[in-house]
């Protein structure tokens, strides 16, 4: 009998491990004979600890488990039996391209991870020049999956050309946005589709060395990257000879250290050079001075592990799902106050309202929604009068909103707004870097003025504004140039929380 | 093996391990801190000579991040999301109540030196809010319940 049981660092939060304690103790009680597996997620957190059981018809699933419901997976009949996992509504609803293997795969068997379909796309890559490779991801329409959305084949192609003695492929795993969790999932369940990303963007840049930057609030991903470079660079996936193509790459992983503002690009590089994580002004663009001062491509973690599949499929493929400018698919993370919370691969377009209504459940508390903050701490709350909303780069801007590294966080009817708003205040003057006033002071003077407001002081709602513009102008990077996303928003959709009456539509 | 009083030669063992990366710095401060509980002042100024720097630089450096501790923390190290997801799930009630109970404020230590609270933003359990963590643990849809039963069971 062989069971799955997720290794995934949320699945553990949610008592895995008692589970697979449990699964020993009644296997040899029963003395039957168990294989415990181990996977990552399948992005259903709402039933982890998700366990299966492999059958010749597939794998059954069961959840959410507890070491209670471990005995009856041994008999007929379980109440916590859910189907097929591939026949649930969740996963046939889904287009899983960059996390295809995610939940269904071993992280870190490299066998596994090639009958996959792993490799296909670095042995493809393998055999093209450095520009067709390029051509390949631009025409793919893969945009940065970090917030930004710069398009990836430009950035690479500005670092191709340049000339420089080294070049790096820095990859961004800082995954500091409340509502996000996609980096550590893939890393932590499919950790060679984040390698072979990276070797790809190597080959295709002429860069050599690879970081990933991970923060140290995810030692259980920190530990499967580690463990998977090691096993990548004994098979020869990763060293001086990549896949016997003559092309060196390899690459090691950095832990970050808990700044907020080391996930900006440069106060990363910064970082990693073993500096205070200060944002440099641009230009120079870190693709042409990066990181050391070379020429350094710096990309998302799911931007990196897209591009496998890109050439395992080929970019067309790729490119053939989404919306306008938005291509592709793009893993949703549903968060907060909702019933059913996780990740949900899809091609862009979805609208809010079925993403939060229809995926989500609706909230957990079985309250009203009231708003979704969507695109992390400097991402606008929307409400459910934006519902359709479709989800895509510009279609979101255009409602004043961002979809960031795309986590939704619902809040129901009790969330205090203009206690959310403060928070975003108070959270940009703690991770500012402190190179700009209007975000160091700004933020300050905004935590301020949020207190004058609640105390009952509708006067000072003009000097926030006023604030928001200061900060949204003159602030170097996104922290104090987004922070007042989230709080005009709240102001502008919560009026009447901030003691402002809501102006007469005349 | 952790030891708060570390000597020279050990600071100087852990410094010279990461010697081979390129920008070491932030590899240092964490191999310190992870052998030490903490990064005692005695390590700065053999971390500035080794690296070349000044030792107002390698302060600097330090007092950037939030994970670097200039002195020893509590035995049990309990951290709170709070962030978005995790408010919208009660995270702020739930550090209330925690920090209430152990009659400490953020980043306090409790005066037996059991227990130390830290904020965190994010532990990417936004699903499955709100989260904390007690030593290495991580713990979902956490309460004070769960906290406590932790903290029992790491004593
Ligand atoms: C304050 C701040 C925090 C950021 N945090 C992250 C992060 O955690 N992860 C990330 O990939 N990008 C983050 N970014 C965006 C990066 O600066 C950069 O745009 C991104 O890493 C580029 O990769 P991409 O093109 O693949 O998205 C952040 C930006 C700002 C201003
Ligand atoms: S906006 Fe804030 S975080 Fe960004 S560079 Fe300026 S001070 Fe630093
Ligand atoms: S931290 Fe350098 S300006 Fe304040
Ligand atoms: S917001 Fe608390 S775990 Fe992500």
């Amino acid at each position: 009998m062989k069971i799955w049981v997720p290794m995934d660092s949320a699945a553990k939060a949610l008592g895995a491990e008692a589970v697979v304690a449990a699964i020993r103790a009644e296997a040899e009680t029963r003395g039957v004979e168990v294989e415990i597996a181990r996977n990552g997620s399948r992005g259903m957190i709402w039933l982890e600890p998700l366990v299966e059981v492999e059958t010749p018809e597939g794998r059954m699933a069961y959840g959410p488990m507890t070491p209670a419901d471990v005995s009856a997976l041994f008999e007929d009949g379980h109440e916590k039996a859910l189907g097929l996992t591939d026949e649930l509504d969740w996963m046939k609803r889904q287009t899983r391209l960059t996390f295809a293997r995610c939940g269904l795969t071993d992280p870190l068997s490299l066998p596994q991870y090639e009958a996959l379909g792993g490799l296909a796309g670095l042995r493809r890559a393998i055999g093209m020049k450095a520009e067709e490779i390029i051509d390949e991801v631009k025409l793919s329409g893969l945009r940065g999956r970090g917030g930004a959305g710069f398009p990836t084949g430009i950035k690479w192609d500005t670092v191709r050309m340049a000339h420089a003695d080294r070049k790096y492929i820095v990859c961004n795993a800082d995954e500091g946005d409340s509502g996000t969790f996609a980096d550590r999932m893939i890393i932590e369940g499919d950790p060679f589709c984040l390698i072979e990303g990276m070797a790809i963007a190597g080959i295709g840049c002429h860069a050599e060395k690879g970081f990933v930057y991970l923060r140290s609030e995810y030692p259980d991903a920190i530990a499967v990257l580690g463990r998977a470079i090691e096993i990548a660079r004994a098979a020869g996936v990763l060293g001086a000879d990549v896949l016997g193509s003559g092309h060196a790459f390899d690459m090691e992983v950095r832990v970050g250290a808990g700044a907020y503002v080391c996930g900006e690009e440069t106060s990363l590089l910064n970082s990693l050079e073993g500096k205070r994580g200060v944002v440099r002004a641009k230009p120079p663009l870190p693709a042409l001075e990066g990181a050391f001062g070379k020429p350094t491509v710096v990309n998302n973690v799911i931007s990196l592990a897209t591009v496998p599949v890109i050439f395992e499929k080929g970019a067309e493929h790729y490119a053939n799902f989404g919306l306008g400018r938005s291509k592709g698919t793009i893993p949703l993370q549903i968060a907060g106050n909702v019933r059913h919370g996780g990740l949900f691969e899809t091609a862009f377009g979805m609208s809010l309202g079925q993403i939060v209504e229809d995926l989500g459940g609706g909230t957990a508390s079985g309250r009203a929604v009231k708003a979704v903050q969507v695109g992390g701490p400097l991402g606008a709350y929307l409400s459910p009068e934006q519902f359709d909303t479709p989800f895509g780069y510009e279609e979101f801007d255009g409602q004043g909103a961002l979809i960031g590294h795309a986590g939704l966080v619902v809040f129901d009817d009790s969330a205090d707004m203009l206690g959310m708003a403060r928070f975003a205040m108070e959270f940009c003057a703690v991770e500012s870097c402190g190179k700009c006033t209007p975000c160091r002071i700004g933020a300050v003077r905004g935590v301020e003025t949020l207190d004058r407001i609640a105390a009952g002081d509708a006067s000072a709602i003009p000097l926030l504004t006023d604030l928001c513009e200061t900060m949204q102008d003159g602030s170097l990077c996104a922290l104090g140039g987004f922070t007042p996303y989230p709080v005009m928003s709240a102001l502008r959709l919560f009026p009447e929380e901030f003691g402002a009456v809501r102006e007469a539509a005349e | 093996m952790r030891h708060s009083h570390p000597t020279s030669e050990e600071l100087q063992a852990l410094i010279d391990a990461q010697m081979h990366l390129e920008g070491p710095l932030l590899p240092i401060l964490h191999a310190i801190q992870e052998a030490c509980g903490h990064v005692p002042e005695a390590a700065l100024p053999l971390i500035a000579e080794t690296l070349n720097l000044s030792r107002a630089e390698v302060h600097g450096v330090m007092s950037f991040y939030h994970d670097f501790r200039k002195a020893p923390a509590g035995r049990h190290v309990v951290k709170i999301c709070r962030a978005e997801a995790c408010q919208s799930m009660g995270a702020n009630a739930l550090s209330e109540a925690v920090l209430d109970k152990l009659g400490i404020g953020w980043g306090g230590t409790t005066p037996d030196g059991r227990v130390t609270v830290e904020a965190v933003y994010c532990l990417g359990l936004c699903a499955c809010a709100p989260a904390a963590m007690v030593g290495e643990r991580l713990i979902a849809r956490a309460d004070v319940a769960r906290i406590d039963a932790e903290l029992e069971g790491a004593a």
